[in-house]
């Protein structure tokens, strides 16, 4: 009986170790899953261009963006403070705007972007823009906007050159939280 | 035979009355009160069952608050699986399977002890919720953060009654493959088991892989909730589609938890009143093998309308088709079983032919809820709820019902009533597809599942299934009847039952007495 029972304890202390492994497995699923989830992709929602994605810059070509600005809202004004950026694709780039309210009253406009060529529009991924939100404004105010953006890689080849252009609303309704108007 | 001196059922020696059922150390004291626990939590979840279909009966809200009706859904849910299935199967396994492979006791006979006194506080705790602060936990079964970290104090209750009871069950699971593994009589190899054996074996490695990730769940929700980690939670940074992808990872080998040891006692019945020996014995360990081993590469189908990627569904939509394939081998086999057989039709073998006609409904409609297109139309509807009642009641449920038939000659040593098991199998068997099979069509129409009201034009499937459902509660009283004339009296049965019953627990007499195999037998 004795080997029986030593036979049983040996047994009872190898499930009793799987048991506790498998709760710690239980835990450690959480960063095994944030792991896999980065490594391979399979959680992240969206299309591809939804987001910054890790990509090495393509330096064999550069991209020459450039920037234009319009108003349809008298009394104000809007402008590129550079009016071309050279860049690789896969490179994040910045380009800063000035938007002043010349006008006798406060306003909330918001911009509106558009592409030349219109083609090029989906390989220009915009990681923060100020066309993302309104901006209100009081008479005589001015502020400094800035957009980044990355020129995806699969950026046909045959376009060296892609204009950015802003165009600037007027918008209805309340201001933005947190900004005075 | 040297054991045939003892011929009464209650202990020769040691405490009397409410003692000897605390300090019991015997499998079979231990497995009646298994058996009796998971009977009065069957009833328990099926008072609630009642009270949701009396709800539903028609539209409209009469009967409860709608988070009331949440809270009744969710612990009718818990306690059939936790308080009902689960432990009526460790019941089983700790009556049958010492006198299936002659051993004398099982192996950790105190701690088997351990293992059912912590089911009655675990059973408190998650029914006492309801009166907590809030009332029971209100998230479903499946315990989904957010909702599960928004809960009142009754979830913490549930959380910390799971957290009770798994450690029960991972005790059990222990003590069952320490006793298959080391107490087998001499000449027993493991290919020479009898099927239910082998199947409540490989469920116990199951228990041991996932109740302890179930428990780390719960316990990294009991963080979210109290400790300020973000786990699950989305405003500190968690996923809560992780909780999903932790508790399916618990939850579908769980599935096969409640499936396996009823296939077991299919796998006894069947062969018995066809008077043949199981058809496929070999393919039947190995398909029950591959089952468990596949349980654990399905679990996000679970969860396809998660946002999985392409790829990820058709993984999982692809594993779970591939279960079909042992399973089918398992169902061929018991029809390969019947075929020529010399087949009488007791009670025991009545739930065995409803399990496997019924059961194999609920598996196919399974294998329709695996094909992701149609899987996004059904997620959450009652055709699931249909699907795994199927698989549920008239799977684990209807084999624990043949497998009660089978051994209480054994255990109380007097022949049930026929006459009453036959009126509990018809009516089980017709109230069961009147309540469930409806729920099919609600589904397809796009009911969705675990809400108190519903649109005008799902009123006459729900009356009828309500109807069915009263009818299929009712029925239970049969059960409970023919049981309580049974343990009273009735017609002595003899040592081997069934005239085409085979091993060992026939050969001890009827009812076994207290202690049996205390010499191994010698296997001929």
């Amino acid at each position: 009986m004795d080997s029986v029972a030593s036979a049983n304890r040996r047994t009872l202390v190898k499930l009793g170790l799987a048991s506790a492994g498998m709760f710690g497995f239980g835990f450690a699923l959480a960063p095994l899953y944030r792991t896999f989830c980065r490594l391979t992709g399979f959680n992240e929602l969206g299309g591809a261009g939804d987001g910054a994605r890790d990509v090495a810059a393509d330096r064999s070509r550069s991209v020459r963006l450039e920037f234009d600005a319009n108003l349809r809202l008298p009394g104000w004004e809007l402008r590129p403070l550079q009016t071309s950026v050279t860049a690789h694709p896969g490179e994040p780039v910045q380009a800063r705007f000035l938007l002043r309210n010349l006008g006798p009253r406060a306003a909330i406009a918001q911009a509106v972007p558009s592409y030349a060529p219109a083609g090029a529009a989906p390989f220009l991924t915009k990681l923060e823009c100020f066309c993302f939100a309104r901006q209100a404004l009081a008479p005589g105010e001015a502020r400094e906007l800035f957009v980044t953006l990355v020129v995806a890689p699969g950026l046909p080849a045959e376009v060296p050159v892609v204009t950015l252009s802003y165009t600037l609303f007027e918008v209805e309704g309340p201001a933005p939280l947190g900004r005075a108007s | 035979m040297e054991i045939a001196h003892h011929t009464g059922h209650a202990p020769a020696h040691g405490p009397r009355g409410i003692t000897r059922w605390i300090t019991t150390t015997n499998h079979k004291d231990i497995g009646t009160m298994y058996l009796v626990f998971s009977a009065t939590m069957f009833f328990v979840g099926g008072m609630m069952a009642m009270t949701i279909r009396m709800e539903l009966f028609q539209p409209g809200l009469q009967l409860v608050a709608p988070d009331v009706f949440n809270q009744l859904v969710t612990m009718h849910g818990l306690i059939m699986v936790f308080g009902a299935i689960m432990p009526a199967f460790v019941g089983f396994a700790n009556w049958q399977i010492p006198l299936m492979i002659g051993a004398p006791d099982m192996a950790f006979a105190r701690m088997n002890n351990w293992s059912f006194w912590l089911l009655p506080p675990a059973a408190l705790l998650l029914t006492g919720s309801f009166l907590a602060p809030g009332g029971a936990t209100a998230a479903g079964w499946t315990l989904y953060a957010p909702l599960s970290i928004q809960q009142g104090p009754g979830m913490d209750l549930a959380i910390f009654a799971i957290h009770i009871m798994g450690v029960s069950s991972i005790l059990g699971a222990i003590n069952i493959i320490t006793t298959v593994l080391n107490l087998r009589a001499p000449g027993m190899t493991l290919m020479k088991m009898p099927m239910f054996c082998w199947t409540w074996l490989i469920t116990a490695f199951l228990l041991i892989a996932v109740m302890p990730v179930l428990a780390a769940a719960v316990t990294m929700l009991l963080a979210d909730r109290h400790f300020g980690t973000h786990f699950f939670s989305a405003a500190g940074g968690g996923d809560p589609v992780l909780f999903q992808h932790i508790f399916w990872f618990f939850g579908h080998p769980e599935v096969y938890i409640m499936i396996l040891p009823a296939f077991g006692i299919v796998s006894q019945v069947i062969p018995t009143f066809a008077r043949k020996p199981l058809f496929g014995y070999a393919s039947m360990v190995y398909a029950t093998a591959a089952i468990a081993i596949l349980s654990f590469f399905v679990w996000a189908h679970h969860m396809f309308t998660t946002g999985l990627s392409l790829g990820a569904q058709l993984f999982f939509m692809y594993a779970t088709i591939l279960i079909a394939v042992p399973t089918g081998v398992k169902v061929f086999n018991w029809v390969a079983t019947l075929w020529r057989g010399s087949i009488t039709f007791e009670t025991p073998m009545l739930f065995a032919l409803g399990f496997l006609f019924v059961f194999t409904i609920g598996g196919l409609t399974g294998l329709i809820c695996a094909i992701v297109p149609v899987d996004v139309q059904l997620q959450d509807t009652y055709y699931v709820v249909a699907h795994f009642h199927y698989v549920l009641v008239a799977g684990s449920l209807f084999a624990l019902f043949a497998g009660t038939y089978y051994w209480l000659p054994k255990w109380t040593g007097h022949r049930y009533d026929e006459r009453l098991g036959q009126w509990h199998f018809w009516c089980s068997m017709i109230f069961f597809n009147v309540a469930f099979f409806p729920m099919h069509f609600l589904g397809l129409a796009g009911m969705p599942r675990r809400i108190p009201d519903y649109a005008l034009q799902f009123a006459d499937f729900n009356v009828i299934s309500s109807l069915g459902a009263f009818g299929f509660g009712l029925s239970q009283l049969l059960l409970l009847a023919a049981i309580v004339k049974c343990v009273r009296g009735g017609e002595p049965a003899a040592p081997r039952a069934w005239d085409g019953a085979q091993g060992l627990e026939w050969l001890v007499p009827s009812p076994a007495p207290h202690h049996t195999w205390e010499q191994p037998p010698r296997l001929p």
